[in-house]
């Protein structure tokens, strides 16, 4: 009788069996929804990084993190990558996918893409290769020994170059560049990657105001296509480009909302806006 | 058409340097080996020309360490894997070697066992341990010494990287690695031979050790293995793995983050290296004539790295030099003054890194483009005579 079951368990119809299962299915975002953190917690050494925290990303949507330095912002970006793993809590991509079984490398090629605050390049290579290498293609070793560049892969390295403003450097070391272009860079090879949803910490530290403007009409213009998050200190940035903005402090989310009506959160005016103004 | 140019342009760039050096190694080679093996097999004993047999064995033997610096060059210049146990993957290497040498001894051992090496009657053992099964047979013996030393370095390199295990304490993993293999080879149970190691060899697949023609086809083995690993090597470092390889060393938190399964990349090359240092040995345990287990002491590890710095590293060719000119000047300090090596080797490898970070290699290519094409690589042509 168990048996039974058992087995008619095994053949339902209407399910397809874990190991036949795409490995790379695509995204599912069929609620409008791109990305679900649920009951968050990290602790390191008994410090709460991130407690019981709650985020619901839409897809398409352009939303930026705020909040005091050790408000867990750049944890929590390093959990929804894989490269912290927390002590409780879910995080979904999509409607199917749970990110928390995933290593990093798998999490980018599901489509997150990620951008540090240091501006992370790798210096050894040109310009071109650090965005060769950041192509959406095959990462498996064999496909990488006798990978050659298709004229498509070379017309959208260029268009990228175009766009990042680094045509003149494209065959300068990544190394020589100025921080500015470095950033510029990074942001360059996350496009490459062609993500879903795209993290970025701290995109105009040490640009100048004009760059950063720059900065802030690329980023506006990526939303919609794809998602994209951004945690920033710039207040006067933030404002530039935030549609809806989400404080942290103390691990958890304190207000969410418009700009306006972030900074006419009461609570957010007593821990963090109203400490620098 | 813009893009097409924009690949040439960069395969013009990056790639003709490279490949240059690769026609210049292979071809210096080439000449070198065609050269001192005529010298030696044509020209007759008294003429001033005539190069001795001695001098090709030197040769040899140069060149084994030559490929062990490119071994380890692979995995630190350009991987950032500071392995300071690669001689015992030579070692194994050496061992496979070895033990098939010994089998073919056959009766005219000293006590005239037609199956049982000398060490093994000494120790009144009276049957082959399993593991000597089948290095009677080239191909199964020089399958195996490839087989051992590809297998360790693939555990050793799992558990390492899947651990991510980076750094000093990598190089002291692997520095731990040959010291426990050095002590275990060490004693007579293993069946190795002890201490004595694995000596008197008589033949290699029938033909004497000892004849002059035999010396220079192994000389000549020795310079092909290189060549062909340099061209395999640089074909690896210049393919798109090579440029995650180069990524990986810079930094592997960002390349994971771009979707590359890091370990998995570290471990193979790993592998390669562990294969190509397992060549080197088995090529030099018959031209040497023995194997002992001081062969895995932790200081041959770290000369080699002292080669590859010398040399330059990541440049492939820098390594090559760095073996030759270094053991070269070995050869000739010890006849001089036996107890200052060390301190010549540790005043130079202090020298080099105060004044030449980036080795010889990185000399050569200042000089390069102040003198035209070519000169760079004359340096190497000259090492390779005068030693």
């Amino acid at each position: 009788m168990s048996l039974l079951d058992t087995t008619r368990e095994v053949f339902r119809r209407d399910q397809v069996w874990p190991f036949l299962q795409e490995d790379h299915a695509p995204v599912d975002v069929s609620k409008q929804m791109i990305l679900y953190v649920e009951g968050l917690s990290v602790s390191f050494d008994g410090f709460k990084a991130l407690n019981d925290l709650n985020l619901y990303i839409k897809d398409g949507e352009l939303r930026c993190l705020i909040g005091a330095n050790g408000a867990g912002k750049t944890t929590l970006m390093d959990v929804i990558t894989g490269k912290t793993r927390c002590d409780k809590g879910s995080v979904y991509f999509g409607q199917t996918i749970n990110l928390l079984k995933h290593s990093e490398a798998e999490i980018a090629e599901l489509g997150i893409g990620r951008k540090f605050q240091k501006p992370t390049v790798f210096e050894a290579h040109t310009v071109f290769d650090n965005l060769e290498l950041a192509l959406k293609a095959d990462k498996g070793m064999w496909y990488t020994l006798r990978a050659a560049l298709s004229s498509s892969d070379i017309d959208r390295i260029d268009s990228i170059l175009d766009l990042v403003g680094l045509k003149q450097q494209r065959f300068q070391q990544a190394g020589a560049l100025s921080h500015g272009q470095k950033q510029w860079l990074e942001i360059g090879m996350l496009l490459a990657s062609d993500p879903r949803l795209l993290l970025i910490d701290e995109p105009v530290a040490g640009m100048t105001a004009e760059e950063g403007e720059r900065t802030a009409e690329l980023l506006t213009s990526l939303a919609g296509e794809r998602t994209v998050v951004v945690v920033e200190h710039d207040m006067e940035f933030v404002r530039s480009i935030a549609r809806h903005v989400t404080v942290l402090h103390q691990g958890s989310v304190l207000a969410e909302g418009t700009m306006d009506e972030v900074q006419n959160n009461a609570d957010v005016r007593a821990v963090y806006l109203g400490e620098e103004a | 058409m813009m893009s097409g140019n924009a690949l040439l342009e960069r395969g013009g760039m990056g790639a003709t340097f490279a490949a240059t050096t690769t026609r210049w190694v292979v071809g210096i080679l080439f000449v070198l080996t065609l050269l001192a093996s005529m010298a030696n097999l044509l020209i007759p004993q008294d003429s001033a020309l005539h190069v001795s047999t001695y001098t090709i064995t030197l040769l040899g033997k140069y060149l084994c360490y030559a490929l062990l610096a490119l071994a380890v060059d692979v995995v630190w210049g350009y991987c950032g894997v500071l392995s300071l146990g690669h001689a015992a993957f030579f070692a194994l290497g050496g061992y496979g070697m070895g033990m098939y040498l010994m089998r073919q001894i056959g009766d005219r051992g000293v006590y005239g066992n037609p199956e049982l090496p000398d060490f093994m009657v000494f120790l009144n053992w009276d049957a082959l341990p399993w593991y000597w099964f089948g290095m009677d047979q080239f191909w199964f013996a020089m399958l195996m010494a490839l087989l051992v030393p590809g297998l360790l370095a693939f555990v050793f390199g799992w558990l390492a990287f899947r651990s991510r295990v980076t750094g000093v304490y990598l190089s002291i993993m692997t520095q731990a690695l040959t010291y426990a293999l050095m002590l275990a080879f060490f004693r007579n149970e293993m069946g190795f031979g002890g201490n004595n190691g694995l000596t008197d060899f008589k033949d290699i697949l029938g033909f004497s050790l000892q004849s002059d023609n035999v010396r220079v086809v192994l000389f000549a083995t020795t310079a092909f293995m290189l060549a062909a690993a340099y061209v395999a090597s640089h074909f690896i470092m210049s393919s798109r793995f090579g440029r995650v390889i180069v990524s990986i060393r810079d930094s592997e938190a960002r390349t994971r983050f771009m979707g590359y399964r890091t370990e998995n990349y570290k471990v193979w090359l790993f592998v390669y290296s562990a294969l190509l240092a397992a060549v080197a040995g088995a090529l030099y345990v018959p031209q040497v004539g023995i194997i002992n287990p001081g062969e895995f002491s932790p200081i041959n590890s770290i000369e080699v790295v002292v080669w590859v710095a010398l040399g330059g590293r990541g440049t492939l060719y820098g390594a090559i030099i760095g073996a030759i000119l270094v053991n070269y000047a070995k050869t000739r300090f010890t006849a001089i003054l036996p107890d200052g090596w060390l301190f010549a080797l540790g005043a130079l490898f202090v020298l080099v890194t105060l004044f030449l970070p980036k080795g010889i290699a990185g000399l050569l290519a200042k000089i390069k483009p102040a003198k035209g094409s070519g000169n760079g690589d004359g340096g190497v042509a000259a090492e390779g005579a005068s030693s």
